[in-house]
Formats: C-alpha cells, sequence, structure tokens
C-alpha cells in the first residue's frame, strides 16, 4: 500500500519514513473518522471556511479554505526541535532533554497525556449540538473551527502514544475514542467535560474559562522534559489562542448587546426583549469560573510535586520564575479555611504547585473581565461584572467542604441555599437563554442577543459565506 | 575488636567460587573405597575476608564454599562413594557453625546471601542423599552448635559422640537473638518430626541437648560412646553403602576449573556469556546451545566428561549465577537469552533423557541443571526472558525462561534480519512436566498454571511442536509477544520500568509469585525460615549498635526493644 502521508495527514514527523507509526495511525484513523461521525458535529453542512495546519514555520503555519469537515486534514505537528534544549527544573535540571520515555516515567507520562488527551474530543462531544442554534454563520464557523482543532489536539496525543507509549500507548489511544463525555458507562475523566454546552452563551464561557485552564495545563507540560511532548503542546498552544478568542469576543459581543438592550429599553430586564440580563451573565460566569478552577485540582498536591521533582510537568513559564527551579527548599502561601475562617497557611512550595498555576489563571482570566467591563464602560452602564472568590462553588481542593459567598464570605449551608439561585443560573435563566438560541445562517444577519463582530475571519467580511450547506 | 561501624557501609569484598581439594584450607576430603570422609578442620586465620578468626570450627562463605566444591566432586568424580560421613578432625568440637564476628561485621546482602548459598549446599546434600545413592551420615564427635547442628541435619543419619559433655543445640534465639537460619528450625520439626514443644525447648536452651534424650527427642538417631566410636561410624557407613545404588566400577570424571574471561563489561565463559549494562543496572545473559557432535554413545558421554556441553554449560551458569548473585548487587535485572539450534537442543536432550536411568554420570547431570534451576528460582533479581529469533528454549533449556518471572517472545523477524532466518519458537519436552521440579515438588508449567491441570495436560500434548510466538501466546507460556515494530520499546521502557522500582518490594513480589502452591519442606526453609531471618538481621534487636548480634561477645547484654511485633 503506498500512501502520500504528507497529503493524508500533514506532519513534520517524518511519518512516511516511521513504520510503526504508520501502521498504528493507519489502525487508529478509521476509528477517529467513525467517531467524528457519530459524535462530531451534528449539523450537516457541505463545507466550512477552515484554517488547517500545514506546517510549523513563523510564516504562515496555517492554510485557509473551505473544506468538507471529514475531509478536514487533521496533521502531526511538533514545533521545531531546540538541539540544545536542557531541563529547566526539577531533579534532573540542567541535562538534557529526553527524546524518549524513560521507563521510569512512562506509567505517568501516559497518564498526563492521556488526561489531557481525553479533554480534547470531550469537548467535541460536548459541543456537538450546537451548531443547530448558532447565531451567525460567523461563529457557526468558529465553533466548527474549535472543533477540528480539539480534533487535532486528540491527533497529536494519539501521536505520542503512538509514537513513544508501545502498546500500551496504543490501547490508550483507542480508549480515548470509548469514552464518551456524559456517557453512563464510560465517561471523560475529568467531571466538567462530562457536562452538555447547552447554548452559546455557555460556549463562550466555556471557551474563556474551560479552554483556558487547557492553555495553562498545556503551558505547563511545554516545559516537561520529554521533549517531544513539549514541542507537540507549545504547537497546540497557538491553535488554542484562537479558542480563547472565541470565548473573550463571544461574552464581549454578548455584553455590548446586552448594554445597547438596556439602554434602548433603559431597563436592566432585558430578558422579555430577547436579550440576556447581566446578572444571568454574571452567574453564567460565576458558574464556569468556579468548576474550571476545579480543574486545577486541590491545593496541596503530592502529585503535582512528585511531577515537578522528575521534570515532566514544570510550573507557567518556568523558564521566566526568578527562582532555583528545584523548590525543595521554598515555601509557599495558600488559601484555606481553618476554624471557620478564610486565612493562609505556609506549606512547602513543591506542594502547592497547583495553587501557583491556578493563580497564574486567575490573574489571567481578570483580563477577560476588564474587557468587558470596558464594554460595559463605553456602553454608558454602570454595573460591572466581576469574578467570585476562588472557593466560590468549588468541588475540587481546600474549599470544597465549605460555603463560600462570590464575595468571599464563609457562610452556612443555610445562606448557601438561600441564595444560590443570586449566584449560579436558575432553571428560569438557562431556559430564558435557551429559548434564545435560534439558528441564523443567512449570511450577514445575526441574532438579536448578541452583536456582530468587529472584523470577520481571515480578513472576510462578517457577511461572507463562511458555511454552505447541503 | 570493635563492633561499632556500621556493616552495611562496609565495601562488599569480591567472592569467587573457585577450589578444589588441594587447595582447601578448611576441609580434608578423605576417600576409603565406598565411603568418604568430608572432616571440618577451619583455618582460624583463614576467613574469605579479614576481621575476624574462625574459632571452635566455625565457619563463613569461605568454609562452605569448599563444603560445596566436595560435595559436587563427590558426585561427579567419586561415582565409587556410597555414603559420605561429616565429621570434624578437631578434638570435641564438631562445629560452632557461622562465625559470629564475621556476622556481626557483615552488611545485610552478604548475610542474605551466605544463608542462601549454605541453605543451598544443605540442600544439595540432601539431594545426593535422596538422587545420588551418596547418603550423608554426620559423625556429630564434639559440640553442634547452631549451623554445626544444621549441618548435621542436613545429613540422612545423625550420630552423637557420648562423652557426657557433647551436646547438639541451636542457641541462636538465646544468644543471638537470631534464628538458626540454615534449616534448623525447619528441619527439626519437619525432617526429624520433633514435638513442637521440645522443639521449642530446645531452641531456647543455649547449652542443647546432649546423650539420651537427644535421642528421645529425636535431635540425633543414635549416641555411640567415646570408645566404639570410630569403629561404628564406620559400620554405619558402611550399612548405609550398602543400601546405595550406585553401580559398582563406576569410573568418575574431573571436573576441571572454569575457563572465565572476566571484564569490566561482564563474564564470558565458553558457553554462557553476562554482559552488564550498569546505567540500566542489567545483566544481559545469553546461554549457547550445544555445539559439536551428538554423543552417539554413553560412553561417548563420559569420554566427553565435563566436556560434555549439558554439563559444561551448567556448570558455567551455576558459576555465573553465584558470582552475580554475591558480586553484583546492584544489577537488579537478568535478561535470560538463548542461542543456537532448537534440533541441537533437543538432541542432547534425548541423550540425558535416554541414560539419565541407567546412567550415572547422566543423572548427575539432569539433577545438577536441576538444583542450578533452582537457584535462579530463588535468585532475588527480575528474571526476564527474551525469546528471539534464533534463540533455543526448547525442552530443558525452556526451563530458563520458565524461571524467568516474565517472557518475551519477539513476533516475526526484525526487520533487519527480515530476509532470511525463521522466526523464534519454542519447544515443550516431557522435560518440562516434571523433570526439573522446583522447591515447591511442581514443575515450573505446573506452578505457572497452578490448579489448571487441564491446561497442563493440553500442554502436554503439545511436546516436540515448534509453537511460534502467537500461538505460545494463546497457549499462556509467555508474557507478551512484541513484533517487530514494538520490540524494542516495549522492552527497553520495560526493563527501564523495571529499575525503577524499589528491589526490596521487587524481591518480596518476586518471591511470592514464583511460588505457588504446596510446601515442601525446602521451600518452607526459603520461603519462611529464610524470610523471618532475614527480617531478623534488618531489626535493631539482632543488628542495631545494642543488638544482640553485635553484642555478642563484648560482654554486654543486649538491650532490647520489647515490643512484639
Ligand atoms: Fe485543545
Ligand atoms: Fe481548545
Amino acid at each position: 500500500m503506498s500512501i502520500d502521508y504528507s497529503e493524508k495527514i500533514p506532519n513534520n514527523v517524518d511519518l512516511a519514513g516511521d513504520r510503526k507509526l504508520q501502521r498504528a495511525l493507519e489502525s487508529w484513523q478509521p476509528n477517529f473518522l467513525t467517531w467524528w461521525k457519530t459524535m462530531g458535529p451534528a449539523v450537516p453542512t457541505e463545507d466550512v471556511y477552515l484554517r488547517t495546519a500545514v506546517a510549523v514555520g513563523r510564516e504562515g503555519w496555517a492554510h485557509f479554505d473551505h473544506v468538507a469537515m471529514e475531509e478536514y486534514r487533521w496533521g502531526v505537528f511538533l514545533a521545531e526541535r531546540n538541539a540544545d534544549r536542557r531541563i529547566a527544573f526539577g531533579e534532573q535540571k540542567g541535562q538534557p532533554v529526553w527524546q524518549q520515555v524513560p521507563g521510569e516515567y512512562r506509567a505517568d507520562l501516559q497518564r498526563l497525556i492521556v488526561i489531557q488527551g481525553d479533554t480534547e474530543p470531550a469537548s467535541v462531544e460536548q459541543q456537538r449540538r450546537l451548531g443547530e442554534t448558532a447565531p451567525s454563520l460567523y461563529d457557526l464557523r468558529n465553533l466548527f473551527q474549535v472543533n477540528v482543532e480539539e480534533g487535532r489536539h486528540l491527533w497529536a496525543m494519539v501521536y505520542l502514544l503512538h509514537a513513544y507509549f508501545g502498546r500500551n500507548g496504543r490501547e490508550e489511544a483507542e480508549a480515548l475514542l470509548q469514552r464518551n463525555s456524559g456517557d453512563l458507562d464510560s465517561p471523560r475523566i475529568l467531571g466538567a467535560f462530562n457536562e452538555e454546552t447547552p447554548d452559546w452563551l455557555s460556549f463562550f464561557m466555556f471557551t474563556y474559562f474551560t479552554d483556558r485552564d487547557g492553555k495553562y495545563q498545556l503551558g505547563t507540560l511545554k516545559e516537561s522534559a520529554f521533549d517531544p511532548l513539549s514541542r507537540t503542546c507549545e504547537f497546540m498552544l497557538k491553535e488554542e489562542a484562537h479558542h480563547m478568542f472565541v470565548g473573550t469576543t463571544g461574552v464581549d459581543r454578548v455584553v455590548a448587546r446586552s448594554a445597547e438592550l438596556m439602554r434602548e429599553h433603559d431597563t436592566e430586564d432585558i430578558a422579555p426583549h430577547g436579550g440576556i440580563p447581566l446578572d444571568v451573565i454574571q452567574k453564567y460566569i460565576n458558574f464556569h469560573y468556579s468548576v474550571s478552577l476545579d480543574l486545577f485540582g486541590s491545593e496541596q498536591s503530592t502529585n503535582a510535586a512528585n511531577y515537578f521533582t522528575a521534570g515532566l510537568k514544570g510550573r507557567w513559564q518556568e523558564e521566566r520564575r526568578k527562582d532555583d527551579h528545584v523548590l525543595t527548599e521554598d515555601a509557599a502561601r495558600i488559601e484555606l479555611v481553618r476554624d471557620g475562617e478564610l486565612t493562609t497557611d505556609e506549606v512547602p512550595a513543591l506542594l502547592a504547585l497547583n495553587n501557583d498555576l491556578r493563580t497564574e489563571y486567575v490573574s489571567d482570566c481578570q483580563s477577560g473581565l476588564k474587557r468587558w467591563n470596558r464594554v460595559l464602560e463605553q456602553g454608558g452602564i454602570d454595573a460591572r461584572l466581576y469574578l467570585p472568590h476562588v472557593g466560590f462553588n468549588r468541588d475540587v481542593g481546600l474549599f470544597s467542604d465549605h460555603h463560600i459567598t462570590p464575595k468571599g464570605d464563609l457562610v452556612g449551608p443555610d445562606v448557601w441555599e438561600a441564595n444560590r439561585d443570586r449566584w449560579l443560573p436558575t432553571e428560569a435563566d438557562k431556559t430564558h437563554v435557551r429559548s434564545l438560541m435560534r439558528p441564523v445562517y443567512e449570511p450577514g444577519r445575526i441574532a438579536g442577543w448578541i452583536a456582530p463582530p468587529s472584523h470577520g475571519i481571515n480578513d472576510k467580511p462578517f457577511e461572507y459565506e463562511y458555511v454552505h450547506f447541503p | 575488636m570493635t563492633t561499632t561501624a556500621d556493616p552495611d557501609q562496609a565495601a562488599i569484598p569480591a567472592v569467587s567460587f573457585d577450589t578444589d581439594p588441594s587447595s582447601y584450607r578448611h576441609w580434608t576430603l578423605e576417600l576409603d573405597g565406598e565411603v568418604a570422609y568430608l572432616r571440618l578442620d577451619v583455618d582460624e586465620s583463614g576467613g574469605i575476608v579479614p576481621g575476624y578468626e574462625l574459632k571452635m570450627n566455625s565457619y563463613d562463605l569461605g568454609v562452605d564454599i569448599e563444603l560445596y566444591d566436595a560435595t559436587q566432586r563427590l558426585r561427579f568424580e567419586h561415582p565409587e562413594v556410597r555414603a559420605v560421613v561429616v565429621t570434624s578432625a578437631k578434638d570435641r568440637n564438631f562445629c560452632a557453625g557461622a562465625n559470629i564476628r564475621m556476622l556481626a561485621q557483615s552488611s545485610h546482602p552478604w548475610k542474605v546471601n551466605f544463608c542462601k548459598f549454605t541453605n543451598e549446599t544443605r540442600n544439595g546434600i540432601e539431594d545426593a542423599t535422596e538422587h545420588s545413592g551418596q547418603t550423608y551420615l554426620a559423625a556429630v564427635n564434639g559440640t553442634a552448635a547452631g549451623g554445626g547442628y544444621e549441618l548435621a541435619l542436613a545429613c540422612e543419619e545423625i550420630l552423637l559422640i557420648d562423652d557426657n559433655s557433647s551436646a547438639v543445640s541451636l542457641p541462636e534465639v538465646p544468644l543471638l537473638g537470631v534464628l538458626p537460619g540454615t534449616g534448623g528450625l525447619t528441619r527439626v520439626v519437619d525432617k526429624r518430626r520433633v514435638r513442637k514443644d521440645r522443639a521449642d525447648v530446645f531452641a531456647t536452651r543455649s547449652e542443647g541437648v546432649r546423650g539420651k534424650q537427644a535421642v528421645e527427642w529425636k535431635l540425633v538417631d543414635e549416641v555411640i560412646p567415646k570408645r566404639v566410636w570410630d569403629e561404628t561410624v564406620r559400620e554405619r557407613a558402611a550399612a548405609a553403602a550398602a543400601r546405595s545404588t550406585r553401580p559398582a566400577g563406576a569410573q568418575g570424571i574431573p571436573l576441571p576449573p572454569l575457563q572465565r574471561e572476566e571484564t569490566e563489561q561482564g563474564i564470558r565463559y565458553r558457553h554462557v556469556e553476562a554482559r552488564f549494562d550498569r546505567p540500566l543496572g542489567v545483566v544481559e545473559i545469553t546461554v549457547h546451545g550445544p555445539e559439536g557432535d551428538l554423543p552417539d554413545t554413553v560412553e561417548r558421554v563420559h569420554a566427553l566428561g565435563a566436556d560434555f556441553w549439558p554439563l559444561a554449560m551448567t556448570r558455567e551458569l551455576d558459576d555465573l549465577v553465584l558470582r552475580l548473585r554475591a558480586n553484583e548487587l546492584e544489577l537488579g535485572t537478568w535478561v535470560i537469552r538463548t542461542k543456537g539450534e532448537v534440533e541441537d537442543a533437543l538432541a542432547f536432550e534425548r541423550v540425558i533423557v535416554e541414560h539419565s536411568r541407567g546412567d550415572w554420570l547422566v543423572n548427575e547431570i539432569r539433577h545438577y541443571f536441576k538444583r542450578v534451576l533452582k537457584r535462579l528460582d530463588v535468585t532475588s533479581r527480575s528474571l526476564i526472558a527474551l525469546i528471539e529469533p534464533g534463540s533455543c528454549f526448547a525442552g530443558a533449556l525452556l526451563e530458563l525462561a520458565l524461571a524467568c518471572d516474565r517472557q518475551y517472545m519477539l513476533e516475526g523477524l526484525l526487520e533487519e534480519d527480515a530476509q532470511e532466518g525463521e522466526p523464534a519458537q519454542i519447544v515443550l519436552s516431557d522435560s518440562n512436566f516434571g523433570a526439573f521440579p522446583m522447591s515447591n515438588g511442581l514443575s515450573r508449567l505446573g506452578s505457572r498454571f497452578y490448579g489448571d491441570d487441564d491446561h497442563v495436560a493440553k500442554l502436554h500434548q503439545e511436546t516436540g511442536r515448534r509453537i511460534e510466538a502467537a500461538e505460545a501466546m494463546e497457549l499462556g507460556l509467555v508474557t507478551d509477544a512484541p513484533d517487530d515494530i514494538d520490540w524494542e520499546d516495549e522492552i527497553r521502557i520495560m526493563l527501564e520500568e523495571r529499575a525503577s522500582l524499589s528491589p526490596d518490594a521487587l524481591t518480596g513480589m518476586e518471591a511470592n509469585h514464583r511460588f505457588v502452591g504446596p510446601e515442601t519442606m525446602e521451600s518452607r526453609i526459603f520461603s519462611r525460615l529464610t524470610a523471618w531471618q532475614n527480617w531478623i538481621f534488618v531489626r535493631p534487636n539482632a543488628s542495631g549498635p545494642d543488638g544482640a548480634l553485635r553484642r555478642y561477645g563484648t560482654g554486654r547484654k543486649a538491650d532490647f526493644d520489647r515490643k512484639r511485633v
């Protein structure tokens, strides 16, 4: 059988010269396509204006065109190799990075890759039906772009499993397609990835908050001493930036439209006017932010410490940190509840690495809030959106046994129950948001609950026919 | 002498197992027709390492290496010997057991290795009695304490001199805070059927038991007055010799020194080689199959003697196992391969099978290979068999793979020799169904498929046939059968992963998995007595600065932590 691998599967990993990888990917690919057809986007399309990764160089790594989605060329790309790269942290700091998986860390590395890999197809599954209610062709296209790229991220993780983890890795790659979001028997690994994304506000929130967690996880794996993992993640971060952009600008546009409706009708209650009230937006922020914080794991973690010491997973921007990168002597402060009060405690820095990463994430999330508040300000609205306290609505970690209000007050279960509907989306809120979800498929038109974008994609206008239907 | 230095920090001296009767320092081997006399006459200043004197006919590893050599030579070089009398050349002192100062100054691995080797030698003595028609008698002509009495326990009969002072004793518990770990506790109740309450009294009474009571308690078979000692011993030996099945007029074969080439990278013999991968903690052992002509008659086998491949290979493997165990503690994984023609291996094996009933030498070779396999079974290293094209894991040699903790068999061929050659094959033969029992009394297949006799029976139907990887996998004979694409990675990752695990946990895990099912006296000695002994050895009550072992002979009492654990 002769196949032009660079045509079928764009790659920079010498797929054509690697028999082992060919065999593995060839047997996996049909299963992937079956998965895509049954679990991928539910709306039938003729073709979609998509970008496809075709190279890793600085000048133009991607290519834009209308393609039929099932013919999308999911490729395998690693950022370029730095031959002198050395381990930047942990016990083996300063030694050359690994081009092979050391047997000692096989199980841990495989686990990290499987967990990351599991989230990629999970979000496609969660967003499967969203296309049926897209507010515009532009948004529909963005959804599909995110979907195909999450599919490619799955490929990236599968590549690592196939290329470096032998038979075991191949079995894990299969299992990534066998678990499904929300499946009762075989759910996705992380809780947040088993919730359906029922409406577009949730989608924007998901891409803003939850994909951003992905960005930070990738950032730590990019530091890994296992060089192929590092290079894979570095390249994935490029695509991930677009997903954040979809989230950020999506919320921008909802807020802008809500502000517009508030002004127009001179009321906060814009629901009857086909808008999403600011307090509902705030509740959605509260929910998605708190659920995403859970993805960072417990604030104190020996796993994270072991991964760091072994060189498997670093900190965000490890090499820019001004410390010894070994951390055996360092301490960190973490927030917790003691004797009925919120307080802080000093713990060994190694044990607080999840907390460290989460702190970086939180300050990144703040920037979105600033942006959205600027939109409100410009729209002449006095109300402001905010991030709730990190302890609010948590199921994982030191706060999970306590009730903390968005403002950061420790309260009892009664207060929590009495106020929960003020803080988190209620059935009525969700029903209202869902009621606004009506597809708008004519080029240049947009649903009434969201403002149009300021630019189109790849210099195309908003009116461009981004998606063709059969 | 002081014993305050921490023994586990001391360097481990390199051990050689080469010796022969002309260079013994501690034993004399006297041949008297059908009876051989092994007289213990320990050279006090002849310790294998410095730091202690071997007083009172006490022994160390060096003394036991000579004993092992003697037992081997008696079996191969002296087929005319039908009874072996183990006795002492010293007055009123049979043997005081393992030297205490030696134990006190030894590191933990040294103690464990020493005990394992001495246990194997004593098991070998019982094996000679049972399978070679060489019956061992202990002529205890003076006090036999601790390991001294344990040596007597390994013999078929124990004769004790009745001089009102010579006693047998196991004083380890009361005096040293450790166990009589060379089979003592086990053999007293198991082999000699001493009642457990008496055994309890005996093992806590440091002065031991003598005279009639020793017979009554079944600790010895007979007490013999001093004046008729020599002639009675002679009579008992002659009686044992008369019961022997050894052929008359047999000619022994000499066991010349092994040809061995040692370098930093490994050890190489004629048929066995070992390459060290120190960074990975691995020894790659290759056993080469037979070369040269197949002997067509049993006379030819005798003419070849120590050059007959099965014997030559077994001796080399034995030596290698002993050396690696004693000298290469950090090479924790042994990768075992074979190289050669499957047909040749089977042909040599047929010679063994055909003659092992009728010919004493062939019988000896079979039992020797059995004992070496047993050494592998109790070796505290991870054992991995790699079955590759060009290997000859067939019949008896397949036992090497079955002794391993895991077996990996390459499916198909590696790319570089895809043009020629045949894929890896294994062949079962009758030898795999009981000819080489483990210490639990089961064959390695019987242990592997414990409780599934139907499967073992089914495998028995498959003898003589070449079995390739996929089928071997189906039959449960190998752990995994990666193909050429996966082979290298799978093996590398598996070995690296193994190297990263706790050596102690691995030792415990492997020992538990290797021995399933029934226990025998032999397996109890290794699994129970030794395991307890090794635990006691690391406890402060024995080996701590104030422990009984280190305080012994200092005039100070041990300071015990009284908590029962
Ligand atoms: Fe992703
Ligand atoms: Fe993403």
